[in-house]
């Protein structure tokens, strides 16, 4: 037997509000990353669910998580890079301490 | 040859010189760039004698046309307003070239010796090319919008020829005064042309002046009934531009810029503020006279009156000056009122238009004669380094051909026959006698004046007794550039007026309203009567200042309040300063700076300062935290999308 479509979506909805928590909340630009990959794969989650439980015969769906990871890869290196940065020149990760784009 | 075909030249040729000469004179020898400047004016000249002589030659006994001898389009606005510069041959406009012509080649001639070793010689004949080219321009001008552009052109050569010393403080406030007083009259001038041509759609003087059956149809058919507040349109109209031209012609009360400005060289006084631009309002006005005569004889009679005023008023103000150019600016006013009065009195048509005749014919000669004067004033400055009669006394021996040609001249204007300046004022006072009563008391009173102020110049300059302290050094005569346009001048005003005391060429035959030529009978028992007058004139100036006597100062102490008043130009230089500074600056200036200062730019300050503190208090939302933006983000698109749903239920 398989699950109905709404626990996938409640999956992914979770997945996707924890990441946002952690966006919100975290310090640490490293977990920010991690918090950004957990909001990528809710989306991912409900492009294949709906694939997967409205139009079985089609593909799309899956093709756009593939997307979406290769995106999601890519937007790491690049993140981890400025990470690097920001840590060679503050000697830290914090995101409280990269404000200097205000007023 | 035909000179007709030659008419651009006498507009191209002095705005060529001015531009060559103002452009690359100081590059040039300040001779050469004088002797080119006057060479080709001389050239202008014979172009505009032979202008004038084939026109009146071609026209002699017949009616007069207003000949077009081109006109071109050089603005073209809309359909309707089109602006073009073109040259009108008419017996006034060609009068005036023969006037314009001879003063300014004179003067040019003149210049080359009074100027000479002047800094900024080449500067000065650039500038006199430039007047005389808008002189010329202004008179021939087949539109009114065209003479308007010439009419501000000869004031701005006038500001650069009174300012030409502008390192001394005087001359610039002179020429500052004089471009700002006629400015104000021309105000009223281009309103009044705009009223005008506002309602009869046209600027051209062919239409505007255009006589039928005793009305001007185009003037009376478009603005004829028209009222605003009480006075008729047309009254209006007319009398705004005889405003401007009161500016120019230094009428009362206007006139308070023309003595000012004899700070400039002589010879530029002798062409500009005596002979040519001064009497451009005369001009404007005989040029508009059958839109006056027909539609506006009230503003006509205004006209009368107010040159009356301003003829008696300036003569005797005339008679208390002691700077010799002063005493012949206030003459050249009074006689350029004199030549306002014949216009006011003046009807139209054949004799009832002799008001016309006498004015422009005085105009004519009185421009030789009192160019004249200040030539001969300019050769007597040039001998002693003064302008007071102080410095000055028993010239008549050291000067003599300066004496000679200044006592034709005095004569002229005193209105001795057979002078020139007799004829002219003669006429005038005929005409005043037939048509106002008190105007002519006004102006026969005014030849006596007239003739004691100019013989009080003569006596006090050539007789009297050397000065108290000497002569600077010993006076010597003129160089003959300077003395030859003196006795050329002295000739033309004894040929003229023999000339019309013979009935040979006279003037009425050339210059009348209607464009009709017809002949004078001297009025001998008016004539006689004005002699009379210029007789007991010029023996009261003999009796005072003939032999150096006490006699002047005990006549002074006798008549000390009106001396006074008369010697301080009767404090309306100070009743304009009074205007200007304490009720224009102070009552209405400085209030409206007040406003423009606290209300309308506190206005905007607060605006300023409103934004300003607004976003001083918000800007702390944009504090550079990104999980403060993304919380923000995040809660606006749940609640969008809470509303979205709430609604969609």
């Amino acid at each position: 037997m398989s699950l109905p479509l709404e626990c996938y979506l409640v999956v992914s909805t979770l997945l996707f509000f924890i990441g946002v928590f952690g966006f919100i909340v975290r310090k640490n630009l490293i977990s920010i990353l991690m918090s950004i990959e957990l909001i990528l794969n809710a989306a991912s989650i409900n492009f294949i669910a709906f694939n997967r439980f409205l139009f079985p015969d089609q593909l799309e769906g899956f093709m756009y998580s593939l997307f979406i990871i290769v995106v999601a890869a890519a937007e790491t290196a690049v993140a981890i890079s400025i990470i690097i940065n920001v840590y060679r020149k503050k000697k830290n990760i914090d995101v409280k301490s990269i404000n200097e784009l205000k007023y | 040859m035909e000179f007709l075909n030659l008419a651009p030249l006498v507009l191209a040729l002095p705005f060529a010189m001015f531009l060559i000469i103002g452009l690359f004179g100081y590059k040039m020898c300040p001779k050469f760039a004088g002797i080119l400047g006057t060479s080709v004016f001389a050239l202008t000249s014979i172009v505009c004698y032979g202008i004038a002589i084939q026109y009146f030659v071609a026209n002699y006994g017949m009616e007069y046309p207003k000949e077009v001898l081109f006109n071109f389009d050089w603005l073209h606005i809309t359909e309707n307003l089109v602006i073009s510069i073109g040259f009108l041959l008419d017996p006034i406009s060609a009068t005036m070239l023969i006037v314009i012509s001879t003063v300014s080649l004179m003067v040019h001639i003149y210049s080359l010796g009074y100027m000479h070793g002047e800094d900024g010689f080449q500067r000065y004949y650039a500038v006199l090319s430039l007047f005389s080219f808008a002189m010329l321009g202004l008179v021939v001008a087949t539109n009114i919008f065209q003479m308007y552009i010439f009419w501000e052109l000869v004031g701005v050569s006038s500001f650069l020829l009174i300012s030409f010393y502008f390192k001394k403080p005087s001359a610039v406030r002179a020429a500052k005064k004089a471009f700002i007083v006629t400015r104000f009259a021309d105000m009223f001038f281009l309103i009044g042309i705009l009223i005008l041509s506002y309602y009869t759609q046209t600027f051209d003087f062919g239409i505007l002046t255009e006589v039928i059956d005793g009305q001007v149809p185009i003037v009376h058919e478009t603005m004829g009934g028209i009222t605003l507040g009480g006075l008729s349109v047309i009254s209006i109209a007319v009398f705004l531009i005889f405003l401007g031209g009161a500016g120019k012609s230094a009428m009362f009360p206007f006139h308070i810029w023309l003595p000012d400005a004899m700070e400039g060289p002589t010879p530029a006084s002798a062409l500009i503020h005596a002979a040519t631009m001064v009497v451009a309002g005369v001009y404007l006005v005989a040029r508009l006279f059958p839109v006056y005569s027909f539609e506006a004889p009230e503003v006509l009679e205004v006209i009368a009156y107010i040159g009356a005023f301003t003829s008696i008023f300036s003569a005797i103000i005339a008679c208390a000056q002691t700077d010799i150019k002063r005493v012949l600016a206030f003459s050249t006013i009074s006689q350029i009122a004199y030549m306002m009065v014949a216009l006011g009195v003046s009807g139209f048509g054949g004799e009832e238009g002799l008001g016309y005749t006498a004015s422009m014919w005085h105009l004519f000669t009185h421009a030789m004669f009192k160019a004249l004067l200040f030539m001969g004033a300019g050769a007597i400055i040039h001998a002693v380094h003064s302008n007071e009669m102080d410095a000055m006394g028993n010239l008549r021996k050291k000067l003599p051909i300066t004496h000679a040609t200044f006592l034709i001249a005095c004569l002229a204007i005193a209105g001795i026959p057979p002078f020139s300046g007799f004829f002219s004022k003669d006429e005038i006072i005929v005409a005043a006698f037939e048509a106002n009563k008190w105007v002519f008391a006004v102006e026969y009173i005014v030849a006596g004046l007239t003739a004691f102020y100019m013989f009080r110049l003569y006596f006090r300059i050539f007789w009297f007794g050397e000065p108290d302290n000497g002569f600077e050094h010993e006076p010597h005569e003129a160089p003959s550039t300077m003395t030859i346009p003196l006795i050329v001048l002295a000739a033309i005003t004894v040929i003229t007026g023999i000339c019309w005391a013979f009935g040979i060429l006279q003037f009425s035959q050339f210059v009348s309203s209607d464009s009709l030529g017809y002949a004078i009978e001297t009025h001998w028992s008016i004539a006689l009567l004005s002699i009379m007058a210029g007789l007991i004139g010029i023996c009261v100036a003999y009796f005072l200042y003939f032999k150096k006597t006490g006699r002047p100062n005990t006549v002074v102490s006798y008549i000390k309040r009106p001396y006074l008043w008369a010697y301080n130009r009767f404090y309306i230089d100070e009743i304009y300063l009074f205007i200007t500074n304490n009720i224009i600056f102070k009552r209405i200036c400085e209030p409206i700076a007040w406003f423009d200062r606290h209300i309308i730019d506190g206005f905007m300050n607060l605006l300023a300062w409103f934004t300003n503190s607004a976003s001083e208090g918000t800007k702390e939302v944009q504090d550079g935290n990104v999980q403060s933006y993304a919380w923000v983000y995040i809660m606006g698109v749940i609640v969008i999308t809470l509303v979205s749903i709430l609604n969609y239920l």
